[in-house]
């Protein structure tokens, strides 16, 4: 493993030197189909005897041709392809794009819509670690831990089924505003869901924090320093595992985490963002469910304060699609439509470039788009935190046994369909 | 009269024949009541999870709507110890002869769910990279629609994959003389279709 | 926006390499000037030593690579090169962030390797190889990451068609052999 001079691996013993260098090594295959719950992904491991010499890790087994389809899709059809990226949080896809989008026509949008966007935010959050943390259990045969994730999530589902239609991808927002509007059921949802969660995260607490076998089977296994972690490109909670203080909710603020987001000077959004300076698999456990909690406080705040208002910007700049009301009864609210829905019609954005990043629970998800004037991005790149963070599992697990190799691959956290697109 | 001689009138049956397909009837009916009962409540899944149907196959194991009321809850992934693969997930190309190898690593018999538009027939991805369905290359018995379907729908494409199960190796009844003794004659398929269990025809 | 002021790099660097022209320029013109992020364009031949200084100047520290890609501007409108490899730079002390593009073109278009200076340009450089065939020097272990082995073209290449070349259809078909 490489260190940088100056940091020290506490947990040093977790990991050794080969008696006989250069003895019998063997080469094993895992995957890309393997017990491990995390889709794709094949490492090919030299191995000597249970420790692991040298690992590979090929990828691409679910290269889909996402950014190629963004060049033949218009801004708001994008989305839905976006949903297919992250998808254990679509909705933080979704938030994503447009508001990179957002950025590249150079248009704000209302405060009610902020609002419910940062709130579908945090609920994509806690969907995402909720999963993560379930399977890395589920991997570690801790089956129950897996159950209880879920069951909270099928909470989630019914909130998003609620709020867009569809329970797993939503596709909810557009440009300049969202597909819906957040019912008041949906509101009781969501207040019913802070309410039940905080039990349930007790529960799987109690399951693995102080369980032996799990602090045994994380405890200094895939450390990476700080410095490294910089160095590889690491973000979120992998990154602020290894005390890498960094969070683009604080550094680079947007949506309700900004100050002044409704222009009438309202406060951002109060916050903690946990960091550690364990650095290995535990530390990121430990780091999530803090999140977790930190998320629900959010949700808490926000669901008691959706300003009033509309969700989207106003029609008139034809970046959203008109009240139907005007559709069916005006013939300017007709062509209005229709100028946004035909294929040779739409957006037409300004030539230029620009890129758009929020904190998802993976990282820095961002969207880098270019456009030549046309309806469809010229270039919409996703900067896939699960593909850079990826890139320094072979020196997670160097020295490392087999079974560990399970272990650093659910912390990690990653989505094939992000990492190949 | 042996068995095998055609009578000069087809439609009058002999007590052979009859014993033959009353003898058949009991062998369906205690075949459909023991192998294919046992099989149908065992179905253990290959979970071929690629991408997001990968997590709705997962939550349709979870509580909520627990698969293991169908006796499918041991999801193995090891494909020696399964009988049902579900595709679920695109199939990029780089992916696609894994599969094939999993599928023939799976041992007789096997069925095999296409799960979600992308595998069924390539879903929104039209594009180099994504197999246009997997039954381009592979047999499936049942596709389940939906992009990704809830879970309720992978549970009914399970229940459609039970009743093929059920079903299996079982004569249908026109072919058997409608169960008064006689013997129509049956065209051979243009392919031959090995029906029941190895050994037996 | 503080993050996006990089009046000090840019300072740093006119400094240090006064003989190149780096025509910084925001991406994009946008109403509030203090949101544009600023893109400067570095020579293939001084890129080496452009990003050394970026990573260890004491202005810059841009300690980490945010995103390394490639943009074809073969069908832009007044476009004069055709691959703008495209460097995103990251200072997670200071916290600000800087855009770069490298432009080369055909025949043959090669970008000196990054991976000397961070670690994590390692697949994204593969990624950029591999989409649009543009080479790595000293990249090291510079093969194709998300297509498949034996596969040819540059899919994010302009020219390159949506639903391919027919590559897609070239599989072997499994019977079935039993019911």
């Amino acid at each position: 493993m490489t260190q940088v001079a100056g940091q020290s691996n506490p947990f040093a013993s977790a990991t050794y030197a080969p008696e006989e260098p250069g003895g019998d090594l063997w080469t094993l295959n895992l995957g890309p189909q393997h017990p491990a719950t995390h889709t794709t992904l094949r490492h090919v491991l030299e191995l000597d005897g249970e420790r692991v010499v040298k690992c590979t890790v090929h990828i691409g087994y679910l290269h889909s041709g996402f950014e190629k389809q963004g060049e033949h899709l218009n801004y708001n059809q994008y989305v839905v392809i976006t949903d297919r990226m992250n998808y254990v949080s679509p909705i933080a896809n979704n938030i994503a794009w447009h508001h990179a989008v957002e950025r590249l026509f150079d248009i704000e949008i209302t405060p009610r819509c902020k609002v419910v966007r940062t709130l579908m935010a945090e609920l994509a959050r806690i969907q995402d670690h909720l999963l993560c943390v379930g399977a890395a259990a589920l991997d570690l045969g801790g089956f129950t831990a897996f159950l209880y994730g879920f069951n909270e999530r099928e909470r989630i589902y019914d909130i998003t089924e609620e709020l867009s239609g569809s329970r797993f991808h939503t596709s909810w927002t557009r440009v300049g505003g969202a597909l819906s509007d957040i019912s008041p059921r949906c509101i009781e949802m969501i207040r019913e869901f802070v309410r039940v969660l905080p039990p349930a995260l007790d529960d799987v607490e109690k399951l693995l924090n102080r369980n032996r076998i799990f602090v045994e089977r994380t405890r200094g296994i895939g450390y990476i320093s700080t410095e490294n972690a910089i160095n590889w490109g690491l973000t979120g909670p992998l990154a602020r595992a290894s005390g890498v203080r960094r969070d683009l909710r604080k550094d680079e603020p947007y949506l309700c985490y900004a100050d002044n987001w409704d222009g009438k000077g309202a406060t951002a959004l109060d916050f903690k963002v946990p960091i550690s300076d364990l650095g290995d698999v535990y530390g990121r456990y430990l780091v999530r469910l803090e999140e977790i909690r930190q998320s629900l406080a959010m949700i808490d705040k926000l669901v008691e304060n959706i300003p009033p208002g509309p969700m989207n910007v106003l029609a008139g700049d034809k970046l959203t699609l008109p009240d139907k009301r005007e559709t069916y009864f005006s013939i300017e609210g007709l062509i209005h439509h229709f100028e946004q829905v035909m294929t040779n019609r739409g957006h037409r954005p300004q030539v230029g470039e620009a890129y758009g990043a929020n904190e998802t629970a993976n990282g820095e998800l961002g969207y880098y788009v270019v456009s030549d004037g046309g309806n469809c991005a010229y270039r919409a790149r996703c900067r896939p935190p699960s593909f850079i963070n990826y890139q320094c599992f072979p020196t997670l697990v160097e020295g490392h046994q087999i079974s560990d190799v399970i272990a650093v691959l659910g912390s990690m956290n990653i989505i094939a369909a992000e990492l190949d697109r | 009269m042996g068995l095998g001689t055609t009578p000069a009138a087809p439609h009058l049956a002999s007590k052979d024949d009859v014993l033959t397909t009353r003898l058949d009837h009991l062998m369906d009916i205690l075949r459909q009541g023991t192998v294919n009962w046992a099989r149908r409540n065992s179905l253990w899944p290959m979970p071929f999870a690629t991408a997001c149907c990968g997590i709705e196959l997962m939550a349709t194991g979870a509580s909520r709507y627990d698969i293991a009321r169908f006796g499918a809850e041991a999801m193995r992934f090891t494909p020696r110890q399964c009988d049902l693969m579900i595709v679920a997930g695109r199939v990029a190309i780089k992916m696609m002869p894994v599969l094939q190898r999993i599928y023939l690593q799976m041992t007789e018999p096997k069925w095999v769910i296409s799960m979600g538009a992308c595998a069924c027939t390539g879903g929104v991805f039209d594009n180099y990279a994504v197999v246009q369905g997997v039954d381009q290359f592979m047999p499936v018995d049942v596709y389940v629609p939906g992009c990704p379907p809830r879970p309720e729908t992978l549970l009914e494409g399970v229940m459609a994959i039970q009743r093929i199960v059920d079903n299996d190796g079982i004569r249908p009844s026109r072919e058997r003389g409608g169960g008064r003794g006689l013997r129509l004659a049956v065209t051979a398929p243009a392919v031959p279709v090995q029906l029941g269990l190895p050994g037996e025809n | 926006m503080d993050w996006l002021n990089v009046d000090n790099v840019l300072a740093a660097l006119a400094e240090r390499f006064a003989a190149v022209e780096f025509q910084p320029a925001p991406l994009m013109r946008l109403k509030d000037a203090s949101r544009q992020q600023t893109c400067i364009r570095v020579p293939a031949d001084q890129l080496i030593a452009v990003m050394r200084f970026l990573h260890d100047d004491e202005r810059c520290r841009f300690d980490q690579l945010a995103d390394l890609t490639c943009v074809d501007y073969l069908n832009f409108p007044d476009a004069a090169d055709r691959y703008g490899v495209t460097y995103m730079l990251l200072s997670t002390r200071i916290g600000h962030r800087l855009w770069a593009k490298c432009f080369v073109n055909d025949p043959a278009p090669e970008v000196p390797s990054v991976t000397g200076i961070w670690k994590g340009a390692e697949w994204l450089e593969r990624e950029v190889w591999d989409m649009f065939g543009v080479k790595f020097a000293g990249h090291g272990d510079l093969r194709r990451i998300l297509t498949w082995e034996g596969f040819e073209a540059h899919p994010l290449r302009k020219d390159y068609p949506l639903r391919g070349r027919g590559e897609r259809e070239n599989y072997e078909r499994i019977e079935r052999e039993s019911a």
